[in-house]
Order: C-alpha cells, then structure tokens, then sequence
C-alpha cells in the first residue's frame, strides 16, 4: 500500500491529514505487517480522521463498525435472516437447507473479510463495546477469518487494513493489545497544531492560526476537566472567522471561551489563571 | 558497533522487560519483523518501530523513551555528523553568548537544533569531579552554567515587547518557554546518561535510569510535579474505574423476567420465545464516610485518594468526607460538583478546623469524631479510614473505632506505607488493624484495585 513512512506521510497530506513522524511510520508498518494498528489517545485528537484519511489516501472502501455497550454477533459479524428462513420452511416442504449463503446477512467485519476490493475496517471506539466482542475480535484480528458454525470458517480473500481506535475508557485484554501494532497520538505540538489549523480552515491568517495554536497550548497546561481538543481549536478559528476578528486579545478570548472549555469550572479555572476580563 | 543489530535488539527487548515493560516473545519478533522494513538510519522512524510493536501503554512510554535513547544513541562520541555552518561555535563562545543563542532556541527553535545544543554544551559544561581521581558526567553543571530558568524576564521582553504585561501574551510565552526549558533539560539528561553509558556500559545506567510508571509510584514519595501529573490523572482514571464498575454491575445478579419485552423479542421468531430478557437489576449503591489524616506526612495520599472518591461520587449514594490531625472537621463542603481541584484543597488546608496543637493524635480524633459526627455512621455505610496509623504515642482509643466499626456495614483502613513498617516506632498499624482491615496503599494501581472491591 505504502512505500516508506514518507510515503505515507506525503499521501496523508494529500488528503489534509497532517501525520509526524509516529503516525507514518505505524501506518507504514501496519500496512507492511499486515497488522491491525490500534490507534489510542485523549478525545479529538484525530484517530477516527486517521482512518478515514488512510482510506481515502489508498483509494479503499471504508467500512465502519462502531462499538457501544451491548454490540453483539448479530450486529457486528453477521446474523441469519430468521423471517426468509421461516417462511421457507412454510413454504415448501422438502427439508431445503436454511442456513446457507442466501440466508446470511453481512454486517460489517463479515463485509470487510468477503470483499474483493481493498478496505480499510475502521472498529471504532472498541473500549465502549462489552469484553466479548474483543474475543470474537480476536480470531478476525489474527488470522483475518471468522468462523460461522454452519458454514465454517471463511478466510479473507484480501486482507483489510484494519483500524481500531480507542479512548481507554477500559483498559483492552492483553490479547487483544499483543495481536496490534500501538500508536498513541497525543495533543499535537503547537506547531503542528497551527499547521492542521491552516489546512483546516484556509482562510485563516496565518499569525493568527499560530495565536490560536499557542493559547490551546496553554490552556492545556492548566489543570483541566476536559483539555480542549483538536477539533476543538479548528472550531475556534471557525468561531473566529465566523466572528471576523483577526486578533485574539483577551476580550475576544474571554468571549468564545466556551468554543473549547465545555465545564463551568474549567472555565473559571481559565479565566482566573489566564488573567480574562469576566464575560 | 562491535556487536551485531540482532545482539543489540536483543538487549533491548532485556532492558525492557528489566524495566517492567511486559513485551512478549510475539511482539518481541513483530519489532524484528519491522526493522526489516523500515529505514534503519532514520532514528525517529526506528523509535516510532519500536513503540508501535512493543510499548502498548502510554504509562510506559517514558521508561521507554530513555532505554531507546540509550540502546540507539543519537551520536556517540567523537563521531558527530558532519556540522552545518553554525550561527555560534559552541565550544569557543562565551557563556553569555550561548545564554543568548538558547533563549532564541527555547521560543523558536526545531528539536532536532535544541538536541545539538544541548549535546555540545553537555561536551562543554558537563565533566564535573566525581570523588577523588573520578570524573563524571552531571546534567547539574550545565543547567548551572546556562540557568536557562533565569532567561525568563529576557525573553519576555524580548517578544512582548512593549506590550501589557500580565496578560494572555505573557501566560503564552511563559508557556512556551517552560515547554522549551523541560525539553532542554531533557535533552541534556539524555546526552549526560548517553556518556556515562559510554564510560560504564548501558546496564548499568539503564538500571537506575528509568523511572517507575505513574500509577506505580509511591505516595509518600511523590514529588511536586508528580503529584500534578497524579492529579491530572484523576478524572480519566474515575472514568475508567466507573466504566468497569458499571459492566461489573450489569453483569452481575440478573434481574426479574421482562415479560412484555420477551414477547415482543419472540415476534420476530415466529411467536417462540427464543431469547428471554430481564430487568435490569436494582444497583447497590453504598454510603460512604471517609475519614482521613490530613496531617502533612500522609496530606498527598489523603488528598489524592479524596479527589478520587469525590470524582467517583455518581459510584456512591452519598459521601461524607471528615479529616483530622489532632481534633476532626468535617470536610465535604469542598469538594461540591464542579468545585476546582486545586482551589478546594488549598481551601481544605486553610479553612478546616482540624488542628489543635499540630501532632498527629488518632485517639483523640476518633473519640471527637464518635462525639460530633457518630450519627454519620449508620447500617448502609461504608466507613474508610485513611492514614498511616502513626499517632506520637497518644492512647489509639481501640474501643471508640471498635463501636464505629460495629455500627457501620463495612470498614475498611488503607494505610500508605508499605507493610514492613507497620508497627515500627509510634505506629500502632497491628493494633488497629485487629478492630479494621487494613490494606496496604502505596500508589495508584493498589488504589484502584481496592477501590473496585469496595464499590
């Protein structure tokens, strides 16, 4: 897929995802390992955007299961079509076979195994999902197969590129963890941070943008509740165009602070350390 | 390099594990696996290789920082990269010079720069006397030649210049320069340990080199800095430990049958019931009541553990907070939702009425509690003491904790030093702990694990 982490690197900008070093060389080595990489790291920090980036940088189908508490087989692997299924055995009544390929319904990790094409499987927030879907996650991950009872075991024709993001909100089995490559992507420098600004709102000066990127860098110093994320800061420049201010003083910070700090208290936290006039 | 890529692999997958780094043979042969295909002369992509099969936990990735630096060292002596032609000669300049040339690093200069520097002025700054006949390598020496610290009023007005002071552009740049003197003095500790594995060989050093993780450090031990990362800490952990209790909770007990909903599920299956479903069960809520030491030995465990327990209050139907030194105050009133962390412990500290003469006296605080708050403690509450039982000789009043005890549902004592000093000098750990469990509490994964069995 990719050549070097450059290549990656170079591709993922093509797409307007700004990577560093760790991010390319991660994606690089999932791609060149043929391991699942498992991205993890605080709210907003761009992992979801890392897949979608990658799939659209290699030209593959994205294909997205997204994890919540009480995902099980049915929703996540596949599940047999119970009504076709029945009004079969009403309907004729040779002892036909119900549970064979036209009977089954593809959900998405089935999907990503059968395709021909190449896709990227985004599993995404997998700490949200209950511990049995990583054991039923493990199969998939290692061997690229899943196992049907009825059918038997189908292998992937084409191996996806396999994403899995996480907020560690629980910490994932070992297991799980060993069969993953490990990419945790932190606050972004605030050099890095102005660059993403400007790619994400082009319009922006670029004085500004780089204002913008050195204050959330401060406010992430402050003990907080909830550090301002990413998306948070590209929000704020919006905010600030959307406004038409082209300085951020003290005033217009004070006003739009709630673009990124989203507790009252991290709020006056703000305000007090950072010297704001109260809005 | 006198031993082969493979030898030096190896040892660092050793070193790692040496470190309490859990790397499995697996992943062990998945990081040989991707030395193959990346560039192996691009250190940052080797770094990233080696974190991206073999780190899998963001609380390891310090340790590890610092053993990669030593297995794959930037430079090693005598054999530098050939320089580009350079603003300042390092080893010639005067001190003032150099001051200068580092405060334009700290507001605006690349790493890969800020390393360089740092590298010369460790060659230049760092040989100290080290005993009689002995010389080392000291970080202490450059930091002192160099204060970078004190470069603070310069820069600032250097880049304000003219503006107010005080306001949001002065917090910025103070920021921006605190980033830039940790990373310097970063990079320095990392050349200076990079020299002293040359002289005495990476084994030793790696040994003392690396710092336990965050959540294995000790509370009695815990530095300035440490205690701020701790804190930090608090909220994401809360919410992990919520997390799973409330898994633990819907996985436990299951409820009564869910008539109507068993009904509707067995619709899509021809009217038999092929999946049964219950309600949820009621949750078991306990009351909590704390009752800590706040005397300055014990105040960072004690502060901790109440951030904590206050962050996990949706966990508890209610919870009371009461601290002590010498007489006891109740001290729930600070941390109501939303109050800020730093601001209601500074409060706790200052308003609190818990101090009477200023020893730690847990006989005489366990008799005012039983007085003031006894009706606190009733059939549902759980009662958690925190200290570290040490009470300067003073009668223990066994008997008062003895009545709380049995009027309380449960009681628990967690004590934060490690248990082979129980029971020595004024502590009277053994006696309390005949009347309460006590546990032993000495960092963070030893509290979250208790405080999973108690919720």
């Amino acid at each position: 897929m990719f050549d070097s982490p450059a290549d990656v690197t170079e591709r993922l900008a093509a797409v307007d995802y700004l990577s560093d070093d760790a991010i390319s060389t991660s994606v690089f080595l999932a791609a060149a390992l043929g391991k699942p990489l498992l991205v993890e790291g605080p709210a907003g920090v761009g992992k979801t955007q890392l897949a979608k980036a990658v799939a659209l940088a290699t030209r593959a189908e994205l294909i997205r299961l997204q994890c919540y508490e009480g995902l099980d087989e049915a929703r996540a692997l596949y599940e047999w079509n119970y009504k076709k299924q029945l009004l079969r055995i009403q309907a004729t009544s040779d002892d036909d076979d119900i549970f064979s390929e036209e009977f089954l319904l593809e959900r998405p990790l089935l999907k990503a195994i059968r395709s021909d094409d190449p896709t990227v499987l985004l599993i995404d927030e997998t700490d949200k999902a209950d511990v049995e879907v990583e054991g039923l996650l493990l199969e998939l991950l290692s061997d690229f197969q899943v196992t049907i009872p009825e059918l038997g075991t189908i292998a992937a024709t084409r191996r996806p590129y396999v994403v899995l993001t996480s907020n560690a909100t629980r910490e994932l089995s070992e297991a799980l963890k060993r069969r993953c490559l490990y990419l945790h992507i932190e606050y972004p420098t605030p050099e890095r941070e102005r660059d993403i600004v400007l790619s994400q709102v082009p319009t922006i000066r670029a004085d500004l943008a780089e204002q913008l990127a050195r204050t959330v860098a401060t406010l992430r110093a402050l003990e907080l509740k909830k550090a301002p994320s990413v998306a948070e800061t590209v929000d704020w420049a919006n905010t600030l165009l959307a406004l038409g201010r082209d300085e951020l003083d003290e005033a217009t910070v004070a006003g739009t602070l709630g673009v990124v700090l989203k507790h009252a208290s991290d709020h006056e936290r703000a305000v007090k350390e950072l010297g704001l006039p109260d809005a | 390099m006198p031993d082969s890529l493979v030898d030096r692999h190896v040892g660092f997958v050793h070193a790692l594990r040496a470190a309490g780094v859990p790397v499995s043979v697996a992943e062990g042969l998945d990081a040989a696996h991707a030395l193959r295909v990346i560039e192996l002369a691009d250190r940052e992509s080797l770094r990233a290789a080696y974190a991206a099969t073999l780190v899998k936990k963001p609380a390891y990735r310090p340790g590890f920082d610092v053993l990669f630096d030593l297995w794959f060292p930037a430079a090693t002596t005598g054999m530098y990269a050939e320089r580009q032609e350079k603003a300042i000669n390092p080893q010639e300049a005067t001190v003032e010079e150099l001051r200068d040339h580092l405060a334009s690093l700290l507001t605006g200069g690349i790493d890969q720069e800020m390393r360089e520097f740092a590298q010369s002025m460790v060659e230049r700054f760092g040989r100290q006397a080290a005993g009689p006949g002995r010389q080392g390598w000291f970080s202490y020496s450059v930091m002192r030649a160099l204060s970078p610290e004190t470069l603070m009023a310069r820069i600032l007005r250097n880049v304000l210049a003219g503006q107010e002071r005080g306001g949001l552009a002065e917090k910025t740049v103070r920021q921006q320069v605190n980033a830039g003197v940790r990373r310097f003095e970063e990079a320095v500790a990392t050349d200076v340990r990079r020299r002293i594995a040359e002289d005495s060989g990476i084994e030793r050093i790696a040994r003392s080199a690396v710092r336990p993780p965050l959540d294995q450090i000790d509370f009695l031990r815990v530095t300035k800095a440490d205690l701020a990362r701790l804190r930090r800490e608090v909220y994401p952990l809360a919410r992990r430990l919520a997390a799973r209790l409330t898994i633990k909770h819907r996985k436990g007990r299951r409820g009564r049958l869910d008539f109507r909903r068993t009904m509707r599920a067995s619709l899509q299956s021809g009217g038999v019931p092929l999946t049964t479903h219950f309600r949820p069960p009621r949750p078991h809520k306990p009351e909590l009541v704390i009752l800590c030491d706040t005397s300055d030995s014990v105040s960072s465990f004690a502060h901790f553990t109440l951030l904590l327990t206050y962050a996990l209050r949706e966990q508890f139907t209610k919870v009371r907070a009461f601290g002590f030194v010498d007489t006891v105050d109740e001290i729930t009133r600070f941390f109501v939702p939303g109050a800020d962390v730093v601001e209601a412990m500074t409060r706790l500290a200052n308003e609190a009425d818990m101090v009477r003469f200023g020893r730690t006296n847990y006989g005489h605080s366990l008799e005012r509690f039983a007085e003031r708050y006894g009706d606190a403690i009733g059939p549902k509450t759980s009662l958690l003491i925190l200290g570290d039982a040490r009470s300067n000789y003073q009668p223990p009043a066994l008997d008062v904790l003895k009545s709380l005890v049995s009027r309380s549902r449960h009681a628990y004592w967690l004590n934060p030093e490690p248990r082979r000093q129980w029971d020595t000098g004024d502590s009277v750990a053994g006696d309390y702990s005949t009347v309460v469990p006590m546990y032993e509490c000495r960092n963070v994964a030893q509290l979250t694990a208790f405080i999973e069995t108690l919720a």
